[in-house]
């Protein structure tokens, strides 16, 4: 009884914190909201790190490169052609003409995403430990390098603009079914067996489990559910720059996920939703807030703060804040 | 001749790399971990000589050396409790400092940057037949070589040396065997600073303005040189710093603007490539390996 009430806890309290911070988010002015919408999107991206991180133990700085693709190609696909031709101009004739919905192009996300972790994962993921996040970052790297020059593809430094915005219901929406995709892969025997070469890789080997295939698993669907979010994000925030979605995201979306426990998908919901209040709180610190007192702190005091709990958290309690487990009932200590 | 001057150009930034690459590699020998914070020691290098530009040359490289030693002495304080964990919490933890310290240096100084004026003379040039080297080339290449040198008799004919290098080799033997491991790591941190502090001055000749990120490129270029010359052995990874730096400039200097943009593409899918084919490194011997392989 007790593990049943346990399983479906582990959807149901991240599902339902996420619906709960949607109806806030709903209930305020429109410039409260965006940090809201912002919080929401920050959770499908952690939730997308925690697919793969958490279940494989495997550090990938890369993902970013997912979200980037997802955010653009997405972004470029709702424009209209003489919205193209004004914001990219050099850009390929067949992706000037392709235009989707919304709906649409957050699927079409997800699918880039997912060819993109593939194409990616099939070598890389022979590497562990160092290698493996040396050469994820070198994805990032060039993902970046290519976004930012190449104008056939994209708007290179300067932004891509005039994206149709979603509304918070949407984004809560996206961001359940990257909750829920995430769930099912943890609770299917995919996930239960990286969870098995993440623990002990030689153990797992021998009891015949093919850890190169179930990490390339895990990285596909994380990276399906990354350009997804990126999607989210672009629609979210209207526009995009390529520093956008480069080292400050990796940065912030890893904070999170470490904080909240990376091994869980509860901490990554809980550690994308402090480290957003944190960070929201401290943008209106920058700009000088009353909470019953006036407070006002120096531009740039969000990112320190932010490195400073991250860094502690790493080195101090590398379980995270949820110790890695799932939402689960309060249990009474046994005598 | 202007090729010659690219090559020369490119020798003396291949110099400054192998420096960094060998600090890297000497941190790791120890402890294991790579320390992604490390272009930030630079940074606090050329900060202090852009806030003593107009001291005195000697005074201003003086307060550099100590203030980069201080922080790496911190930065090995902070990151001591690490050893011995999983290479990814490490990555994450390093990364995390080095996002920190560089918010740090963007609060308190600015994102405009300080300009540096100490020891700008060394960018003046003698010429040498229709050759025009330049002061720094010559600095930067001597230099170079003396703290490889340094290095090698330190770690060689010192107490200290050998101690890295047992702990290098394994590192609960050698504190069976006596080695203090605080001071070892503290020791390494150290040193890493010491010639943080020197690839500072080096490199603040060249590219005058101190800003948040001063050191980060060099970082990365000479990290992705450590890897692909191989860490498990340090004069591998030096000779992989030296390589690095010597084609970045050479190809910059050498290619078009219009391609030399996508030079990081070309470094960091090089960089891909060597973990898949040799993760042990360039020049390591085919039984090395950096870490299984699944």
């Amino acid at each position: 009884m007790r593990t049943r009430i346990d399983t479906s806890l582990a959807l149901l309290a991240p599902a339902g914190l996420v619906l709960a911070v949607a109806a806030l988010g709903s209930q305020l002015g429109a410039v409260r909201q965006l940090e809201f919408n912002n919080a929401l999107v920050n959770v499908a991206i952690v939730v997308a790190l925690y697919v793969f991180i958490g279940n494989s133990g495997v550090i990938s700085f890369g993902h970013v490169s997912f979200v980037a693709v997802g955010a653009y190609l997405s972004g470029i696909l709702t424009l209209g052609a003489e919205q193209k031709d004004f914001v990219i101009p050099t850009m390929f004739p067949f992706l000037r003409h392709a235009h989707t919905g919304t709906t649409f192009s957050l699927v079409l996300a997800a699918a880039a995403g997912a060819m993109f972790a593939l194409v990616v994962g099939v070598p890389l993921m022979r590497l562990s430990g160092l290698p493996a996040g040396i050469a994820t970052f070198a994805v990032l790297g060039i993902t970046y390098n290519i976004l930012s020059y190449w104008q056939k593809i994209g708007p290179g430094v300067t932004s891509l603009s005039l994206v149709p915005e979603s509304g918070i219901w949407t984004l809560t929406g996206g961001t359940l079914i990257v909750i829920a995709v995430a769930f099912a892969y943890a609770r299917s025997r995919f996930g239960r067996r990286l969870r098995a070469t993440r623990e002990d890789p030689q153990a797992a080997q021998s009891a015949g489990i093919d850890v190169h295939r179930e990490r390339l698993y895990a990285f596909v669907i994380s990276g399906a559910l990354a350009g997804f979010a990126g999607g989210l994000l672009v629609h979210e925030l209207g526009s995009i720059t390529t520093d956008q979605v480069y080292l400050e995201l990796t940065f912030t979306t890893l904070a999170m996920l470490v904080v909240g426990g990376v091994s869980s998908l509860w901490g990554a919901v809980i550690g994308a939703l402090a480290i957003s209040a944190l960070n929201s709180f401290l943008a209106d610190a920058e700009q000088g807030v009353h909470i019953g007192f006036h407070l006002q702190v120096p531009s740039g005091t969000r990112l320190v703060t932010i490195g400073v709990v991250m860094s502690a958290v790493v080195i101090l309690r590398p379980s995270g804040l949820t110790g890695g487990r799932e939402a689960r009932l309060p249990r009474l200590r046994r005598g | 001749m202007t090729f010659l001057q690219s090559v020369i150009d490119a020798i003396a930034l291949g110099a400054v790399y192998s420096v960094v690459a060998l600090a890297i590699g000497l941190v790791f020998g120890v402890m294991r971990l790579i320390n992604l914070a490390y272009g930030e020691l630079i940074t606090a290098g050329a900060f202090t000589l852009a806030y003593l530009s107009n001291e005195p040359a000697i005074v201003a490289i003086l307060a550099c050396f100590g203030v980069v030693a201080g922080l790496a002495l911190v930065q090995g304080f902070v990151f001591q409790p690490l050893r011995g964990t999983s290479p990814a919490t490490m990555l994450v933890a390093t990364f995390g400092v080095s996002y920190l310290l560089q918010n740090v240096y963007f609060l308190a100084f600015g994102s405009q940057g300080k300009a540096i004026g100490t020891l700008g003379g060394l960018n003046g040039a003698i010429a040498v037949g229709s050759l025009r080297i330049r002061w720094i080339s010559i600095v930067a290449l001597i230099a170079g070589a003396a703290l490889l040198a340094v290095t090698a008799l330190i770690l060689n004919r010192t107490t200290v040396g050998l101690q890295i290098r047992a702990a290098a080799i394994d590192f609960r033997t050698a504190r069976l065997l006596g080695v203090r491991a605080n001071q070892v790591i503290a020791f390494a941190f150290l040193y890493s600073g010491l010639l943080a502090a020197a690839v500072a001055v080096l490199l603040t000749v060249q590219s005058p303005l101190a800003t948040p990120d001063f050191g980060v490129q060099v970082t990365i270029f000479a990290l992705v040189g450590v890897v692909v010359g191989g860490l498990d052995r340090l004069w591998t990874a030096t000779l992989g710093g030296f390589a690095i730096g010597f084609a970045t400039s050479l190809v910059g200097s050498e290619l078009p603007s219009s391609s030399s943009v996508y030079l990081p593409s070309v470094i960091y899918g090089l960089v891909i490539l060597v973990l898949l084919l040799r993760p042990g490194g360039l020049f390591a011997g085919s039984r090395a390996t950096l870490a299984e392989r699944v």
